[in-house]
């Protein structure tokens, strides 16, 4: 038994625990969980715990239905929202096959390939996400009400969400993910959490129980936290845009002092290659119709393929870093979006990168014009995003980085899904057209 | 370290059994029920007993259950039995460590003792690593600031338990990352910072200075003139 796993059963024992939660994620990145007793937990270490998989959305095809859930033992954590009566833990789990080789179905080893050859090549992959989200009073679509009409930087005492926010982040600094700030944006009751950088696969990680403890706190006070992107017309959507570093013997590799913006030839190649591959990519980083309002909107986000250092309305942006702080130096890419699926999403950004630099992809002139002028964007001739899942959906299918990256199994579910789902909407009536035409037809 | 305290019940007759402990260097105080078990007992606790049951066995399970009862029990407890009495053994196994045939012999008896007591004494000395407010049980993986029990994952232990072991002491993140994590993490040095990050956070922002950061080198727990 490795040293990790008797630390976990050594704990759960010394702690009471009474549940051990097994976590994994489907393709879309929706959370699943088996509960088990302690006392199953040193079997389940050493067997793995078998289960349907093709009970979940995109996991197995039916003859192979049967799948291992194999517990990542550094990854427990003890559960802050467990009652102290009923002590509760997590364990997020690798999915396998029967004979022990990695399942193709589970996102979490679709990032832990693409990490391991990045890692091939020296270097590690470390990200940053800054994630909004929105409180409503409730989770009734016909009354969604913002919690409070507070506005950017607001603090009053009275501010209810700035209490659920500070109670969230107390949960989350016990749960091993440090906050680096968070405050309220420029929506009503929209808010932004920035996570502090780690490596790939635990931020992955930290984005599923950061998930399910926003909206946990805001459960348990009645209020509902939503990631979808853009709930509300009019105003900004939910981004999550991402601040990403190379690092390659324990320096980063996207630093160079001799560059007049600090920019190693790593650094300029990643960006080309996620320049390059950013349409065909689009279709996971933002997997919703509703993913598209938000780029559409041309508020905040991103909507044209290039770069700048300090634009914000260019898709990758280079944040510039306080001289003599080499570690800092990094770039953000700015379309995701909080309903993404965190492992998928990280998965392309770095295949992409990686590309650019196992190509020696040239990157383009810096973008000096203000993109959200689309009249002069037009004029500049910058390649937009796809304006819709449809659209993004055939870059993604004509794409042989994206259909390597993610593997042949989650690729052609994720493109069977997500066309399934465009197709329902292409045939539903929405208020917007019963407004429009209703009366003027 | 101080010197082990045996106890002994009934006061024994003959030599040979406190001529064993002389030789092994153990002290020993002999009681005679467990209100003197209780009152004699040394500060730093008894280091083990050695109990014969002939004579009063019901008053020899009353004091080896004793030691045993108590919050932080370390006593190693050895009977003494002649083959006669051995049946009354099979009824309180749960009070003992490990027994010895009388007539002993004293060869047999010594290497029992030495196994049996030294090995809890170490176990009761290494099993807590203690630093200020920091304290951490490597026998049950559990760390406590301030008498409260950390959450923590298992890198963040191990961390914290490297970094204990050795107050002062400065680590660089490669020695840290070579050590703690072993050579085939994704991580790199880096990890390390994002560890200490976590670990500091877990304490407390009162506590968070426990760790240090040495610029440009790597980090120590307490100052660095903590040893002097």
């Amino acid at each position: 038994m490795e040293p990790q796993e008797k630390y976990v059963l050594r704990t759960v024992e010394e702690r009471g625990v009474r549940l051990v939660r097994l976590w994994f994620t489907d393709v879309l990145g929706q959370h699943k969980s088996v509960a088990i007793s302690p006392a199953e937990l040193e079997k389940v270490f050493e067997e793995g715990l078998q289960f349907d998989g093709s009970s979940i959305d995109g996991f197995s095809r039916v003859q192979e239905s049967d799948v291992l859930a194999r517990p990542d033992a550094r990854t427990f954590e003890l559960l802050p929202w467990a009652r102290d009566d009923e002590p509760s833990a997590l364990i997020f789990c690798n999915i396998e096959r029967l004979d022990g080789s990695p399942f193709a179905g589970d996102p979490r080893q679709v990032l832990r390939r693409n990490l391991q050859k990045a890692h091939e090549a020296g270097f590690t992959f470390f990200v940053a996400p800054e994630i909004e989200f929105f409180y409503f009073t409730s989770d009734d679509p016909s009354n969604i009400i913002p919690l409070d009409t507070a506005s950017y930087f607001d603090l009053t005492t009275a501010d209810v969400a700035s209490d659920l926010r500070m109670t969230t982040i107390h949960m989350l600094e016990g749960l091993s993910i440090p906050v680096e700030y968070s405050f309220h944006e420029d929506a009503p009751s929209q808010h932004e959490i920035d996570l502090q950088y780690t490596e790939a696969l635990a931020m992955a990680d930290s984005i599923m129980t950061f998930r399910l403890a926003v909206k946990k706190v805001a459960q348990e006070r009645g209020v509902h936290a939503t990631f979808m992107p853009k709930p509300l017309d009019g105003v900004q959507g939910s981004g999550m845009h991402t601040h990403m570093s190379l690092w390659r013997d324990g320096q980063n590799a996207f630093y160079d002092p001799d560059h007049e913006y600090g920019l190693s030839t790593i650094a300029q190649q990643f960006i080309a290659g996620t320049l390059r591959h950013a349409r065909e990519i689009t279709a996971v980083t933002n997997q919703l119709i509703n993913s598209y309002k938000r780029l559409n909107d041309g508020l905040e986000a991103p909507r044209y393929v290039s770069w700048a250092r300090n634009n914000q309305s260019t898709l990758v942006r280079v944040p510039v870093t306080k001289t003599n702080k080499p570690d800092a130096t990094r770039i953000e890419y700015r379309s995701p979006d909080p309903a993404c699926n965190p492992y998928l999403a990280f998965s392309l950004i770095l295949a992409a990168g990686m590309k650019g630099i196992e190509e020696g992809y040239e990157l383009q002139e810096e973008t000096k014009i203000n993109l959200f002028d689309r009249k002069e964007a037009r004029n500049a001739g910058v390649d937009t995003l796809p304006r819709s899942l449809d659209e993004a959906l055939v870059e993604m299918e004509g794409s042989e980085l994206v259909r390597e990256a993610l593997g042949e199994h989650i690729f052609e579910w994720f493109l069977r899904n997500r066309r399934a789902e465009w197709a329902d909407y292409s045939r539903s009536v929405t208020p917007f057209e019963l407004d429009r035409y209703l009366r003027q037809w | 370290m101080t010197t082990p305290t045996i106890l002994l019940y009934p006061t024994p007759m003959g030599s040979s059994l406190t001529k064993v402990l002389d030789v092994l260097g153990f002290d020993w105080k002999a009681v005679s029920d467990t209100s003197a078990a209780e009152t004699l007992e040394p500060v730093t606790g008894w280091s083990g007993a050695i109990i014969t049951i002939d004579g009063n066995p019901d008053e020899a399970f009353r004091i080896a259950q004793w030691l045993r009862s108590r919050e932080d029990a370390n006593a190693a407890t050895l009977m003494l039995v002649s083959a006669e009495a051995l049946p009354e053994l099979a009824d309180n196994t749960d009070h003992f460590d490990d027994f010895c045939l009388t007539p002993f012999h004293p060869a047999e008896l010594e290497a029992r003792l030495e196994h049996m007591i030294q090995r809890h004494v170490d176990e009761g000395n290494n099993a807590i690593i203690t630093f200020g407010p920091l304290s951490l049980n490597i026998e049950t993986y559990q760390a406590m600031v301030d008498g409260r029990a950390l959450d923590l994952t298992y890198m963040e232990y191990e961390l914290l338990r490297y970094l204990t072991a050795q107050p002062g002491k400065v680590f660089t993140r490669e020695i840290l990352l070579s050590e703690v994590w072993g050579y085939d993490y994704y991580g790199g040095a880096r990890t390390v910072d994002v560890h200490i990050r976590r670990l500091r956070s877990k304490l407390g922002e009162e506590h968070a200075n426990l760790i240090a950061t040495v610029r440009s080198v790597g980090y120590r727990l307490g100052t660095a003139d903590w040893r002097a």
